[in-house]
């Protein structure tokens, strides 16, 4: 009876496993195609450049030009410095950005989950 | 957003089953990943989901939160993107209002179906439809509500350019859409996935391992 509670265990452990294991695969898959994203063309609602705005409105807003000094991202656009600006490295870039993310958010979470979790 | 932050990491502490840490660390980087895909849309502008709708469903409404946000909090630090002076607004609406609408909408729709029914996976997407739709509307009227707060003397705005008649059309259209379509897609998609091959590792299910551990405890 004991056995058979273990195989039992083990048997929700594995699928535990092989479920988790795909949505890493998915995951995976996922970094590789992100270039795809490049293809839009254009800037989302509300996240413009001082360039794009003035282009777009004329002008840019002062508390916004004063604002954009605030903090320059090492990274800015997912782009990679010194890489040229041909559509390969920009996909080179975009992978390198999303495994950067994947790594530091994934392995914070990983960390405090596991200091955290009940049992 | 510094109490709802706090409060949501106490309330994962007392939530979070072992068996879910892979997964908590795997939605924060899938919620980051998503979101490097942007969609364009017909007048220039670009858009994405978000993937805080099927982390709030799997995982529950409080570790969406806390995952979501290390995604947006990393896209403006190291990217640039969605900005840092923004980061408390767009936490709100997609770590917070967002998977808390999700759950609740797949809730509401799940009803007191089995965990196994297919009417979840059609909760699923309707839920990250609507929440989606949603956080892009209260984001639309952030951006809205932004010219009327701040102003120069000669009312030239500082900050955002465009007023409400403007902003959340753009918002809620763009979304309702488009993006709202994707996030319903990964929304089901990614839930059907996890329900047909382990449904225990859903938020609020017991797994058969606890349920062993809780029986043997209680024939102790």
């Amino acid at each position: 009876m004991k056995r058979k509670r273990e195989t039992k265990e083990q048997e929700v452990m594995k699928s535990m496993d092989k479920t988790t294991r795909n949505l890493v695969i998915g995951l995976i898959a996922l970094i590789i195609l992100a270039p795809l994203g490049l293809l839009a063309v254009g800037e989302t609602f509300g996240e413009w450049g001082n360039e794009e705005l003035e282009e777009k409105i004329g002008y840019v807003p002062e508390g916004l030009e004063e604002l954009s000094s605030l903090w320059s991202a090492p990274l800015p656009d997912y782009a990679l410095p010194g890489m040229g600006e041909s559509m390969t490295a920009a996909s080179i870039a975009y992978i390198i950005s999303a495994i950067i993310g994947v790594v530091i958010g994934g392995g914070l979470l990983y960390l405090l989950g596991k200091r955290i979790a009940r049992d | 957003m510094i109490p709802i932050w706090i409060y949501a990491g106490r309330r994962l502490g007392n939530e979070l089953r072992s068996k879910q840490v892979p997964l908590l660390a795997l939605s924060a980087a899938f919620s980051f990943v998503i979101m490097m895909f942007n969609l364009p849309m017909p007048g220039g502008s670009t858009g994405h989901a978000v993937g805080a709708a099927i982390i709030g469903i799997v995982l529950g409404p409080w570790a969406a939160v806390i995952s979501v946000t290390v995604a947006l909090v990393l896209q403006a630090l190291i990217f640039g993107d969605g900005g840092l002076t923004a980061i408390a607004a767009n936490c709100f609406n997609m770590a917070v209002v967002m998977p808390f609408s999700a759950y609740y909408v797949y809730r509401i729709v799940s009803g007191n179906t089995i965990v196994t029914s297919g009417r979840r996976i059609i909760a699923a997407a309707i839920a990250g439809y609507i929440s989606l739709t949603l956080a892009a509307a209260l984001t639309g009227t952030m951006f809205g509500i932004q010219p009327l707060l701040h102003q120069t003397m000669e009312g030239v705005p500082i900050y955002m350019p465009y007023s409400l008649n403007i902003t959340v059309p753009a918002m809620v259209l763009e979304h309702a859409l488009g993006f709202s379509i994707l996030e319903a897609l990964v929304t089901a998609l990614i839930f059907a996935y996890i329900q047909k091959t382990d449904a225990t590792l859903l938020y609020g299910e017991i797994s058969a391992r606890e349920r062993i551990k809780m029986g043997r405890a209680g024939t102790v």
